[in-house]
């Protein structure tokens, strides 16, 4: 399905067979104008990809490894030089290195949507009543508005809304707190408003890999006289291991770039500050550009590493392009 | 173990052996499935009973009580045009039109020069893009701010529309990968019977990736509608307010009328529900190829 990795390099050798013998004497003296003119075509295809992807992502990543050594307020002509001093206070100072353990919660609350994700995308892949519908609601949060996710549970955590209502209806009356303002429980109301939203997302990526394991395995296990336990650990887990595995880079990588949901549900007060929160106020609020791109720098570089270890523990040959 | 156990693992479950375990397995399925969609909903559906309440009645009843009157739509008259959402609307939308065109044109024609063309720097640039795909774009809006800003695009919706079109990888991957199942006899077909190779890629190729082309309008199109950052950082007069924004700042003012807020944030939504129900198995497809490449 996905094997186009190496297929396009491998009609490249005969062309090169062909001119090597040429090359290595010298240029390429057969027909130069034609390779010129190949030359030209093929940038012409693929020169705005390229420069766009040069200018808005090259470019940045490494004017903001310039700028980290920096001091900068992001308007001044002249920018004083501070060698490592940025990435020291991003590494030692509370108030900065104190956000990374924010993305703890994210962390773990991603756990807890893979899991939940996994459970229904197993039920639903066997035969079920009204099985569009619970798939299409079990998704739909993912699709929704991250300002409006915002609003709809600040209006659930807010004092006496839905979640207070529900929990004295249900007789945990003296349960209720305040869900955003408590320092204590604010992170775990909005971990787990990330959970809401995202979990859609897991839910259908598990679903579709497992529906793309042919029927012939499970109707061969039933002769076999497996039960359902053996055909998930045996059938459905080996099948579906490159999503989790993907699923689990996607969790690290996304409880360390959580923004929207405390930005637009509590702007990072109450100790929810998360690192891109705090990156944002750094840059654009308190213009210290220098300190904010070391911040970057950091959390990219943990981004980085976080998906060279797991390519190295679960090489996978589909999804690679190069 | 025995035969008739077998058949309650096949497709049709409840009968056969074991009737009573498998009568509690089934209920319980179902109880986790209610519970999961009332746990999605509710949040949902409080809103918008709050969204048809007046302000006395707001403050009278209880989030969970169903308004009185399903017919009263002074909330959503009074958001639609006190937050300018129709502003808003138009705002994403010429964003949306530009940006999706733009990531068609420039996509294909990316996607056409790496799959059918071979050339010395093809690995080069196709580990360019992917190690972009693992580079997260929030966090070197540091950086790219300062571009955007020496470009002197910021408070203009190009903007947004540049970094929409210029910080997408996944849609280059799906034409690339699409791209690769159209069989080559086909341009060579065309090349026997005279075509250029633009000709090839605007009569052969680009009507051929039709499905393609529809994934990612569909993932990248709600992907935009959805965006809050970018508009929120570089489209910062209140005229170029999009859909995000405009919401957002709408609750300053309105902070403590839950009802307004409830009305707007409906707006919102109402879209996204429409388009999901209109076009859910492209959804899904496109979703499934957008986070797998």
């Amino acid at each position: 399905m996905t094997a186009l990795p190496s297929r396009p390099e491998s009609r490249v050798p005969p062309v090169f067979r062909a001119e090597s013998r040429v090359s290595r004497a010298g240029a390429s003296p057969p027909d130069p104008p034609r390779r010129k003119r190949r030359v030209a075509t093929h940038w012409l295809y693929l020169g705005p990809a390229v420069a766009l992807l040069i200018t808005f992502t090259y470019v940045p990543v490494a004017n903001m490894v310039w700028y980290s050594f920096h001091k900068w307020d992001g308007l001044d002509v002249t920018m004083d030089p501070v060698g490592w001093d940025n990435y020291v206070r991003v590494l030692t100072d509370e108030r900065y290195w104190r956000v990374f353990l924010i993305s703890l919660y994210y962390f773990v609350a991603s756990f807890a949507q893979i899991a939940i994700a996994l459970y229904f995308a197993v039920l639903l892949s066997f035969n079920t009543r009204f099985r569009n519908l619970f798939k299409g609601i079990l998704f739909f949060p993912y699709l929704l508005n991250g300002v409006a996710v915002g609003f709809v549970f600040l209006y659930l955590f807010q004092p006496g809304g839905t979640l207070d209502s529900v929990l004295e209806l249900v007789g945990l009356g003296e349960h209720t707190r305040l869900w955003l303002g408590d320092p204590d429980v604010a992170n775990i109301s909005l971990a787990g408003t990330s959970v809401w939203r995202f979990t859609g997302l897991s839910f259908v990526l598990f679903l579709g890999a497992i529906q793309s394991i042919p029927g012939e395995i499970y109707e061969a296990a039933d002769l076999d006289g497996a039960n359902r336990w053996h055909q998930f650990r045996y059938i459905i887990a080996p099948g579906i291991r490159r999503i989790i595995s993907l699923s689990f880079i996607l969790a690290i990588s996304g409880s360390l770039a959580v923004f929207e949901i405390p930005f637009i549900m509590t702007g990072g007060a109450n100790g929810t500050r998360t690192f891109v929160v705090q990156a944002y106020e750094t840059a654009f609020q308190f213009r210290q550009i220098g300190l904010a791109s070391a911040m970057a720098v950091v959390l990219l570089l943990i981004v980085l590493l976080v998906t060279w270890i797991q390519r190295r523990l679960i090489p996978d040959d589909e999804v690679s392009l190069s | 173990m025995t035969p008739g156990r077998a058949s309650t693992a096949a497709p049709s479950p409840g009968w056969g052996g074991g009737r009573g375990a498998a009568n509690v397995a089934a209920t319980g399925k179902y109880a986790s499935l209610v519970v999961a969609s009332v746990i999605v909903l509710v949040p949902l559906v409080v809103v918008l009973f709050a969204a048809f309440k007046t302000h006395a009645e707001y403050s009278t009843s209880g989030p969970l009580t169903p308004p009185r009157n399903w017919l009263n739509f002074d909330n959503f008259a009074t958001a639609w045009s006190q937050g300018h959402m129709l502003r808003g609307f138009w705002n994403t939308t010429v964003i949306l039109v530009i940006s999706l065109a733009g990531t068609v044109f420039v996509g294909t024609l990316a996607a056409y020069a790496i799959s059918r063309f071979s050339f010395a720097l093809k690995r080069v640039v196709l580990g360019m893009f992917l190690v972009a795909a693992l580079v997260p774009g929030v966090t070197t809006q540091v950086a790219t701010y300062q571009i955007v800003k020496s470009m002197g695009l910021v408070n203009t919706p190009w903007a947004a529309i540049v970094l929409f079109l210029g910080t997408d990888i996944v849609s280059i991957y799906i034409f690339i990968q699409f791209m690769q199942s159209i069989p080559r006899s086909l341009d060579e077909a065309a090349v026997i019977d005279g075509a250029s190779r633009f000709t090839v890629y605007r009569k052969v190729i680009l009507p051929l990736m039709r499905p393609a082309i529809a994934t990612v309008v569909i993932i990248k199109g709600i992907a935009i509608y959805n965006e809050f950052y970018i508009p929120f950082l570089y489209l910062r007069s209140p005229d170029l307010n999009v859909i995000s924004t405009a919401l957002f700042r709408f609750k300053g003012p309105y902070g403590a009328q839950w009802e307004t807020i409830a009305a707007c944030t409906m707006i919102v939504i109402l879209p996204t529900v429409l388009i999901f129900l209109l076009l859910q198995r492209f959804i899904y497809n496109g979703v499934t190829a957008g986070a797998t490449k």
